[in-house]
């Protein structure tokens, strides 16, 4: 899976869960500072994102996802 | 032949002082906005020189009034509590004593959070087996004495207060009031929330708590109304352990329940752990805001990682 496509993923996923618009969504937003996507909002978008992408991000892993792009990295590598 | 039991009647004790967000952006950095956003709390009440006991004294008093019966009749008294400081007595006894219960058989059960549906549990199953036949359920917490006012992730949280249900057996023929139970837990995250060591304070890792919270639980729920034979859509009410409105919500529109009054009472009293749920159980009782006999769904979750939940009759 390209990388593209799974911001695209995750920009559904931000959008239905925390209700961002899927065009500020790229690479080097951050999910706190630049979505307002708060810590709760986070654990909501993780298990939507395990699903849709069938990967495991465990708890631990989720403090490291600060951008939409470390995101895309952790699923990119965990589908490989 | 007992076939079960029912709850005749609710009642719950809140201590009087009221403690605003905006009281505690005054002590730790936090602002009201920000507790309303991510938990919904808007107020909590906070017990000065109560005690545990005094205040599941006072709610299961009230409950006893408004049950037809009276202390002579109790024969079993069950306390749900985290937070009671004294080892020794429990609190159960001391209950007993404040009502003139006399011989009741009294203990106290620490299921942390999900303490309440444990309590009715194992009273609904002593009554099937014969063990008693009026009991007084209570669920107090005084978790402002474990509360770290330095700690603005897990301050803002925590209230005080006391809920308390009087049950009966019924009698052969009649349905039973209290349905079976649906209960476990998931040790391997009891890490999640501790109030451990001497002189501890609560801790919590809240976004293990909330995941585990938000996508593990709609299905128990669900299992807890098949266990009783009841659809979710025919719950009158449904009243969850009061932790978060953003587990609260999530947790209700999942279950399928559009019928149901959802408790959120968190609003008013914040996290109040095994007393949530019959405190918030008592105040739509008394608000009349659920018709007696109707089904009401009972979730309750937390420390441990316990939980047990139960449709009950409601009063």
């Amino acid at each position: 899976m390209v990388r593209d496509e799974i911001t695209v993923g995750l920009a559904e996923i931000l959008e239905e869960v925390a209700g961002v618009n899927p065009d500020d969504v790229a690479e080097e937003k951050s999910f706190t500072e630049d979505l307002d996507v708060d810590s709760l909002s986070m654990v909501e978008v993780v298990v939507a994102a395990e699903e849709k992408f069938g990967v495991k991000i465990p708890d631990d892993e989720v403090q490291n996802l600060k951008t939409v792009g470390d995101a895309v990295s952790y699923i990119a590598r965990a589908n490989a | 032949m007992t076939t079960g039991s029912k709850i005749l009647s609710v009642g719950h004790y809140q201590p009087p002082q009221v403690l605003t967000n905006d009281d505690l952006a005054q002590i730790v950095d936090t602002s009201d906005e920000w507790i309303r956003d991510r938990v919904g709390i808007v107020t909590r009440r906070v017990a000065d020189n109560e005690t545990v006991a005094d205040m599941a004294a006072a709610a299961a008093g009230k409950a006893l009034a408004g049950s037809g019966l009276t202390a002579a009749d109790i024969d079993l008294v069950v306390v749900a509590t985290c937070s009671s400081v004294d080892r020794c007595p429990n609190v159960a006894t001391r209950v007993a004593a404040r009502l003139g219960i006399r011989s009741p058989a009294a203990y106290d059960i620490n299921t942390a959070c999900s303490g309440f549906s444990y309590g009715l549990a194992t009273v609904d199953h002593a009554m099937r087996a014969g063990a008693a036949r009026n009991a007084i359920v209570v669920g107090a917490e005084k978790l402002t004495d474990f509360t770290d006012w330095t700690d603005r992730s897990t301050c803002v949280l925590f209230g005080d207060g006391a809920g308390a249900a009087v049950l009966t057996a019924t009698a052969a023929g009649e349905l039973p009031g209290i349905g079976p139970v649906l209960w476990g837990s998931e040790p391997d995250k009891g890490d999640a929330i501790v109030i451990e060591g001497w002189r501890p304070y609560i801790q919590q890792a809240g976004q293990t708590v909330f995941r585990w919270a938000t996508f593990a639980l709609p299905d128990l729920a669900r299992r807890a109304c098949a266990a009783a034979g009841i659809e979710p859509s025919e719950l009158a009410a449904f009243v969850p352990h009061q932790a978060n409105l953003r587990i609260i919500e999530p947790l209700a529109r999942k279950l399928g329940a559009p019928n149901a009054v959802v408790a959120r009472d968190i609003v008013e009293s914040g996290n109040t752990s095994a007393a949530s749920v019959p405190m918030a159980l008592s105040k739509l009782v008394e608000r009349r805001e659920v018709p007696a006999g109707a089904p009401v769904l009972l979730f309750a979750f937390g420390g441990g990682l316990t939980y047990a939940g139960q449709v009950v009759r409601c009063p």
